[in-house]
């Protein structure tokens, strides 16, 4: 599966007469990982609810293969592009795999059925994340860690080149975070789909994106390969906080050890 | 192991449609025998057989009258009522995740009591033109409540409240038209606001079946969308659902059904309100409840009508019947809000 281009270019959207994103450019390389970050409200949910056409922008575009997801059907985009929102909804008493079926909505029309290369789809989702073994339980009975990979599984039913997450890892201790943080690097792996993803933990972010985009009201700040991005200058103007940056020992990658005003060394 | 898996995943979707093709025809089988019930009795009881040859169309002395201009026409209409009650509440509750948000609580169905009451008394209308002013103000407050709580989205929990409250000042406009009309108009409108089957004709039935299969049959086809939509606005648009399109159908269907059945029965207190979460508990809430909601509201139609007129010391409208049934239920949806922090 090649993954397709996907090209955000001078992107202005917001609500009502608010403007929260202005003339936002971004690339999101294709097969890769890519994780936004920025402070609280400065409009990452925002850019991920456009790229997945749930908000039209003011003006710009959003382009998946040069052609404009705006332009396109519905269903036909929701063949290609998954979303996972911050606060999806399970119906009540809703089994596991029944769930994750509702992922081949897109691939359905009014009058076809439900054929075995769906329920393969959904097993082979159930499968790679590990909840085979819940396929037959209630959603409202499961862990938060659990009821997380249930909804990524659903995702894959949908069988999408490109998945966007909004925070998947929220709600979550740090074990089901690294947990769900894994699983998405195993897809990114094993089918080659493109992530895209919001994620609120800087030094998460920088271990497991290969791309790190950093946004600050409503622009861009800087994008580029973790170690490039995740800077003391990048944090401050971002997140206006004083850190400095050492290289994580476990993953060689970027690590932000945050300075606050208290409990610091002389020689920090 | 993937075959496997799959095997199962095949083998529990078979066992839930089985379930509710249980569920569904014992529905139906509790509907039939309810029918015949209100055929076969009145004041005196008339034998099955008797009734059967009155329905072929035969000449039974003391029975063919009741039977096929008083009972026949109150247990068909009771039925499709009921029916399109049932399936304009659930499918607004599907549509809005929230069982508060069914027509007869969020002042649809107080739109066109108030247009009704309006064209009576103060036009002085009478007939279908009544109906289909009625139609329309329920389309027309559908369209306003949805308006009034539009910002980036509707949000549920808005939604519900503007229009508890514009239930509210339509229910106290009737009032008023109703203290200032003359007795003949007060008596018509009374009768159109009660919510009952006296003197119903089989030849009503008709506008009833055929809002049935058109608004029902759209509202069957949405189901898919309707389903997805219970995920969440955002979740339901990525998989391709067009949210716009599916909530403006949706709410013509099910006002349409609401407002035919309404303008031949009067508001029947609470059976849209009360069908989805009856069905949703009988048949299980994780599939759509449209088919098992449609046949619940015709059951709460049909034992209320049969309760008023025969079990009851004295009789009552069908809709006084339900009202108190639905009364508690509300009254326990309102205390659960309070509690969930507005959660609902
Ligand atoms: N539905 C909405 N209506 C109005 N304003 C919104 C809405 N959603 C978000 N906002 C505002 O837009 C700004 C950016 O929000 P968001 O993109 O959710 O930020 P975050 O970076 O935390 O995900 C915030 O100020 C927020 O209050
Ligand atoms: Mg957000």
């Amino acid at each position: 599966m090649t993954a397709p281009p996907l090209l955000v270019r001078d992107l202005q959207a917001g609500y009502a007469e608010r403007t929260i994103l202005d003339g936002l450019t971004l690339a999101v390389p294709p097969g890769q990982i890519t994780a936004i970050v920025g402070a609280n409200a400065c409009g990452k949910s925002t850019l991920l609810r456009c790229i997945a056409r749930l908000l039209a922008p003011a003006r710009g575009q959003v382009l998946l293969d040069g052609k404009e997801i705006h332009r396109m059907a519905p269903r036909a985009l929701a063949r290609r592009m998954g979303l996972l929102p911050q606060a999806p909804v399970a119906p009540e008493g809703i089994a596991v795999a029944d769930l994750v079926g509702r992922g081949r909505y897109p691939h359905h029309g009014l009058l076809s059925r439900w054929s075995r290369q769906d329920t393969e789809a959904v097993a082979a989702a159930l499968q790679a994340t590990g909840t085979a073994d819940l396929a037959e339980r209630a959603v409202d009975e499961l862990s938060g860690g659990q009821r997380q990979r249930v909804w990524i599984a659903m995702a894959l039913a949908q069988e999408t080149e490109l998945l966007l997450l909004d925070e998947p890892t929220t709600f979550l201790d740090i074990a089901h975070q690294v947990e769900v943080l894994d699983l998405l690097t195993d897809l990114n792996h094993s089918r080659g789909t493109t992530i895209v993803m919001v994620l609120h933990d800087l030094n998460l972010a920088a271990r497991y994106a290969d791309h790190l985009v950093a946004l600050a009201g409503g622009r861009l700040y800087a994008q580029g390969r973790p170690e490039e991005v995740l800077t003391a200058e990048t944090v401050k103007a971002v997140f206006g906080l004083d850190c400095r940056v050492v290289t994580d020992p476990t993953s060689g990658q970027p690590m932000m050890l945050p300075l606050g005003r208290h409990r610091m060394q002389a020689s920090a | 192991m993937t075959a496997a898996l799959a095997n199962r995943i095949v083998a529990a979707g078979r066992a839930r449609a089985r379930r509710r093709t249980r569920i569904a025809l014992g529905l139906g089988a509790l509907l039939c025998a309810g029918v015949a019930l209100v055929l076969i009795s009145g004041p005196t009881l008339t034998p099955p057989l008797d009734v059967l040859r009155v329905l072929a169309g035969g000449d039974v002395p003391g029975a063919s009258f009741a039977v096929r201009e008083l009972r026949l026409p109150r247990a068909v209409l009771a039925v499709l009522a009921g029916m399109s009650f049932g399936l304009g509440g659930a499918a607004f509750q599907t549509m809005l995740r929230n069982p508060l948000a069914s027509p007869d609580i969020v002042g649809i169905t107080a739109g066109g009591s108030a247009a009704a009451v309006f064209a009576i008394v103060v036009l002085g209308w009478r007939g279908p033109e009544v109906s289909v002013f009625a139609l329309a103000m329920g389309l027309a407050v559908a369209l306003a409540i949805y308006l009034l709580s539009w910002r980036n989205g509707v949000a549920g929990a808005r939604l519900i409240l503007i229009g508890i409250a514009i239930s509210a000042m339509l229910d106290s406009a009737i009032a008023y038209i109703l203290s200032i009309a003359p007795a003949w108009p007060l008596q018509e409108a009374m009768r159109w606001l009660a919510g009952s089957l006296n003197g119903v004709q089989l030849a009503e039935s008709g506008p009833l079946l055929a809002a049935l299969v058109v608004f029902g049959g759209l509202l069957l086809a949405l189901s898919r969308d309707l389903e997805a939509l219970r995920l969440g606005d955002d979740k339901a648009a990525a998989l391709g659902v067009r949210l716009g399109r599916t909530r403006l159908l949706v709410t013509l269907a099910a006002v349409g059904l609401i407002a035919v059945a309404t303008s031949v029965t009067g508001p029947i207190a609470f059976v849209a309100f009360l069908s989805g979460p009856i069905a949703a508990r009988l048949a299980g809430p994780d599939r759509s409840v449209l088919i098992p909601a449609a046949l619940v509201g015709a059951g709460l139609v049909l034992a209320g009508d049969f309760a008023g007129q025969s079990l009851l010391p004295s009789r009552y409208p069908v809709g006084v019947v339900t009202g108190v049934l639905g009364a508690p239920y509300l009254l326990y949806l309102i205390i659960r809000v309070n509690r969930g922090g507005g959660s609902m």
